[in-house]
């Protein structure tokens, strides 16, 4: 009986992906402890958080993808006029205009962008895949720039830009031509100016600040040149896990969410480095492995655009933590405190499981 | 593939033959292209972890000295600890200068945003008045915007309490517990131990050279002038030091070490305060200085210079108004007459003269001569050098010439010394440079030479020069100090003691005392039977008949004296000197010497009252209140000294 409950349970769970998972969150947890000034509330809170969302990831698993082919657009429409809604009325947070209030709870339409625009792209795309042309390109670029500016607009830098990533893994995977991507990329360093000119000026401060740090050390440049500090002290070994004196002492800011990788590394040193990139590592890997044998375009788009999203999260994560990328608000998946993004990071898992687990089912 | 693909997409045809493998083989191709991106996508996940571990190697490895530097830097804050500053007592134990505690409100400027609204803002909390807020105004302009300053001091509890209860209103404004200097007697011996101020930027740099700039962190004050600036490095202590744990906002978590600080030592005076005080009193609204000295050690007993100043004015930065009126009076209190007031030593210097005379056996003292009223330089029809006697003193030998003081007898025996031997024989009772007295600011006096005359105003010394130096007058300069450790000289039968302030150093920690040196530093050879002569002569001077007869009337003891009159401006040869018709500014400078008991002295004094007039009346009478009140403890009415006419005179 239970074995069988156990099989109900599993037949859609990867197992690799689940372990790997498993293993950052255990990571995240024990870190979190030390960031939040060995708080057991913010632990359980951040437990709590987990279960939500691995029953998330469950449902997701078990989501045949040729539903999620039908909700692709459905959940792009309604994200978008929610977007619409956030610019219009929506609730001022932080000096930012991002929540959306809905009865009695609040929710954050960006969050919903990251899963629909790489949907109703690899819809698209899926859809007229015999005979893509350089226009079908252009309008799923237009799919995503709307969304991006929208989120951009609020102002939430760090969410636009996994937006757009999110999109432009799915066109790039749809194999849009090197010679265009050569020359969007070229394209868009000549638009840096113009970028430059609709940023806002903390934005601008903080790309100022990647530069040069030291410029502004109690300001802008306060975060980076304090998280240097973390990394940089925890040396080989760490200081050890409770011992972090950047992190116990109040000196690195947003600790427990946004830079919670400099205490996990000032505590276990390039050492716990090596395992947390590991563990990432194995994510990612297993992502495009699945990717690699998803049977469908549609299924290929959407796993690659998932795997390579999370790549990009910790990339920016980890980037902007050691310095050598700017601070986005970006957390660490699977690690950072925090309901919102672990949902979406799972839910994403989940649908990379369900394509790797229902394709085996088709088959057979 | 096809079945899975074709389930999916029911509008998709289905293309027979050569078409359907066409589309498969496009399908192939196409796959093959997903995967080169995905592939070329695995490599730029590998390039950027790969990037990030370079990153990592470069922080955690490369530059970990440097990081864990930064963060030890981070958390440990340096607290330093102020010492407690050295006390000052006299003799016998009375305390001149202490410390205590108090509440003061300090502004960081920086933090605080409008200073002028803030502050009004205070006043209604806190009592600020308008000295408070000039002050703070005169700090600020001295100071730098990251240090706290005053601006009130002194806060009494119910202004503690109120203040506290409202400090959310008042960024940038802290109430701090300060060790505050007092000087007990207020403006009794202020030019003894000077006062401490706020350190400056140039204190800084000074102390930056010595090298002690360190010890000073977190001090406010330094000691400026008098004992208080001369002995900072034994009064201001170590300061220790806490390493303390702080978070990031500043916030001390723990205590990791402490060093604490070390008080500054004590400084024991061989100052007498109530002798001190006994002097000022009975200075009364004179300006001028006195300086008393033990004679067997070179301890000075008291140093007035009048008028003072009330030194706790300085001692939380001096408030405009009051500086303004100290340094821009007329009378100059902040100046200290007693070292840095030149004025010639008159007929002061006459007993010195004469054992001149007598030392290089240019006089006997039964040589006699005849005084006509002046002294003419050069045969008939020289230049005529007035006694102060009109008619003269008649027959005068050495025991009269300084009873009476005649002038024409000193004339006569400056000439025949000559100018240099005058300089080599007298400066050995330390005139003409610094007695070495511990506190700053001494000057040298004036006692000419030729050498000095050729080297000041490239001239040739003249004869006549050298005739109204025999007096005290001409060039001749003195400070009050180099008088009375000229008599001083003189009551220990010529042995020399350099004059000094403070007779011990106590550590603070051990209470052990360490005396300064009283060995003597010289000695003037100088004849038993010259040596009496002189001291006869002085006694003389105080009893009837002698310039100083009614001031030493009915003394308990004999006081050996010498009376002075020194001129503010010149006569012309015809002139007649009438005080009354002098300004009062340039009415001739009072000034007694004198040592008591005269057989075995304890006490040897000098005394100038400025524009006071005759020696005999105006100095000589303080002398004795001063010399009655040590040598028998009686305590002088307060009543001033005026200046009754006298017929007594120089």
């Amino acid at each position: 009986m239970i074995s069988r409950l156990f099989a109900f349970l599993g037949r859609h769970v990867d197992t690799y992906l689940l372990a790997a998972i498993g293993a950052l969150m255990v990571v995240g947890l024990i870190t979190l402890y030390s960031a939040t000034g060995e708080s057991f509330s913010r632990v359980a809170a951040q437990m709590a958080n987990i279960a939500v969302a691995l029953v998330i990831m469950w449902m997701a698993a078990n989501i045949p993808p040729h539903y999620l082919l039908r909700l692709a657009l459905p959940v792009y429409v309604v994200g978008m006029i929610m977007l619409i809604a956030v610019a219009l009325f929506g609730e001022v947070s932080n000096g930012a205009r991002r929540w959306l209030h809905v009865g009695v709870t609040r929710i954050q339409p960006s969050e919903l962008m990251k899963v629909g625009v790489p949907l109703a792209l690899a819809w698209y795309f899926d859809r007229y895949e015999a005979i893509l042309k350089l226009r079908d390109f252009v309008l799923a670029a237009v799919m995503v720039l709307i969304p991006v500016l929208l989120v951009a607009k609020q102002p939430d830098l760090g969410t636009a830009l996994l937006i757009a990533a999110a999109g432009f893994f799915v066109i790039f995977l749809a194999g849009l031509s090197w010679k265009v991507l050569v020359g969007l990329v070229l394209a868009g360093v000549g638009c840096l100016p113009l970028l430059w000119s609709v940023m806002h000026d903390y934005q601008r401060q903080r790309v100022l600040t990647l530069i040069d740090p030291t410029q502004d050390p109690l300001g802008s440049g306060y975060h980076t040149i304090q998280a240097a500090i973390a990394l940089g002290s925890g040396g080989v070994f760490g200081k050890g896990w409770l011992n972090g004196t950047q992190a116990h002492l109040d000196f690195l800011p947003e600790r427990s969410t946004d830079f919670i990788f400099a205490v996990f590394s000032e505590e276990f040193g390039l050492f716990g480095n090596l395992i947390l990139m590991t563990l990432f590592l194995f994510v990612i890997g297993r992502g495009l492995f699945i990717t690699f044998n998803a049977s469908t375009l549609f299924t290929r788009l959407i796993a690659g655009a998932i795997t390579l999203t999370f790549f990009t999260y910790v990339a920016v994560n980890m980037g902007m933590v050691s310095g050598i990328l700017p601070v986005v608000g970006v957390p660490l998946p699977l690690i950072s405190y925090g309901g919102t993004s672990l949902v979406s990071v799972l839910f994403g898992m989940g649908i990379l499981m369900s394509i790797h687990t229902h394709k085996r089912l088709v088959k057979t | 593939m096809k079945l899975f693909r074709s389930a999916r997409k029911e509008t998709a045809p289905i293309v027979l033959g050569g078409a359907r493998r066409a589309e498969l083989r496009d399908h192939q191709r196409e796959l093959h292209n997903f995967q080169m991106r995905l592939a070329s996508s695995a490599g730029l996940v590998l390039l950027f972890f790969f990037l990030l571990l370079l990153r990592f190697v470069y922080l955690q490895v490369l530059q970990h000295d440097y990081y864990h530097t930064l963060a030890e830097n981070n958390r440990i804050s340096i607290v330093p600890i102020i010492p407690n500053r050295g006390l000052i007592l006299d003799r016998n134990g009375a305390v001149l200068a202490h410390n205590y505690a108090a509440y003061t409100l300090e502004i960081t400027p920086n933090k605080a945003g409008d200073l002028e609204t803030l502050i009004n803002e205070l006043a209604q909390v806190v009592d600020v008045s308008p000295k408070d807020r000039k002050r703070f105004r005169k700090l600020q302009e001295e100071g730098h915007d990251f240090t706290s300053l005053p601006i009130r001091t002194r806060l009494n509890d119910e202004e503690v309490a109120r203040f506290a209860a409202n400090k959310y209103r008042f960024p940038g404004i802290d109430i701090r517990a300060r060790l505050f200097r007092h000087y007990t007697n207020g403006e009794v011996a202020s030019h003894v131990i000077g006062y401490i101020g706020r350190l400056t930027q140039s204190d800084l740099d000074r102390l930056e050279d010595e090298g002690v700039a360190a010890n000073y962190t977190g001090s406010d004050f330094i000691g400026k002038v008098g004992l208080e600036g001369r002995y900072e490095r034994d009064l201001h202590g170590t300061t220790g030091f806490e390493e303390v744990e702080t978070d990031a906002g500043g916030r001390a978590v723990r205590t990791l070490r402490s060093t604490l600080p070390v008080s500054g030592n004590n400084l024991l005076l061989s100052i007498d305060a109530r002798l001190q005080d006994v002097a000022e009193r009975v200075f009364g609204e004179h300006r001028g200085a006195l300086v008393a000295i033990e004679p067997s050690t070179g301890g000075i007993l008291a140093l007035v210079s009048k008028p003072g100043f009330d030194p706790n004015l300085f001692v939380d930065g001096i408030d405009p108004q009051n500086w303004e009126a100290l340094n821009n009076s007329p009378d100059h209190p902040l100046n200290n007459r007693a070292l840095q007031g030149m004025y010639p030593p008159g007929s002061t210097f006459k007993p010195f003269m004469a054992l001149a005379g007598l030392e290089l056996g240019k006089r006997a003292a039964s040589h006699t001569i005849y005084d006509p009223g002046y002294f003419v330089l050069g045969g008939a029809g020289g230049h005529r050098y007035r006694d102060w006697k009109t008619g003269g003193h008649g027959m005068v030998d050495m025991h009269k010439s300084i009873v009476i003081s005649c002038d024409t007898y000193y004339y006569g025996l400056a000439q025949e010394l000559g100018i240099d031997n005058i300089h080599q024989f007298i400066s050995q009772f330390g005139f003409g440079k610094r007695t070495g007295i511990d506190i700053d600011g001494e000057v040298a006096g004036l006692l000419p030479s030729q050498e000095w005359k050729l080297k000041r105003f490239k001239q040739k010394w003249f004869a006549g020069d050298t005739i109204s130096v025999g007096i005290g007058q001409g060039y001749n300069l003195a400070t009050p100090l180099q008088l009375a450790e000229g008599v001083s000289v003189l009551a220990n039968n010529g042995v020399v003691f350099r004059p000094h302030l403070v007779r011990h150093i106590q550590n603070s920690q051990t209470n052990a005392l360490t005396s300064i040196e009283v060995e003597p530093v010289g000695t003037v050879s100088l004849k038993p039977e010259n040596l009496a002569l002189v001291r006869d002569a002085m006694v003389d001077v105080t009893r009837p008949g002698g310039t100083a007869g009614a001031a030493g009337a009915g003394a308990l003891y004999r006081i050996a004296g010498k009376t002075g009159t020194a001129q503010v401006i010149a006569m012309k040869q015809t002139e007649k000197y009438d005080e009354k018709k002098v300004l009062e500014r340039h009415r001739d400078h009072a000034l007694f010497i004198a040592y008591a008991p005269a057989d075995a002295p304890t006490i040897a004094l000098a005394i100038l009252v400025e524009n006071g007039g005759h020696g005999g009346s105006t100095a000589a009478p303080i002398a004795r209140k001063v010399l009655d009140f040590y040598l028998l403890g009686k305590d002088p009415e307060i009543k001033p000294i005026n200046d009754e006419d006298q017929d007594e005179h120089d």
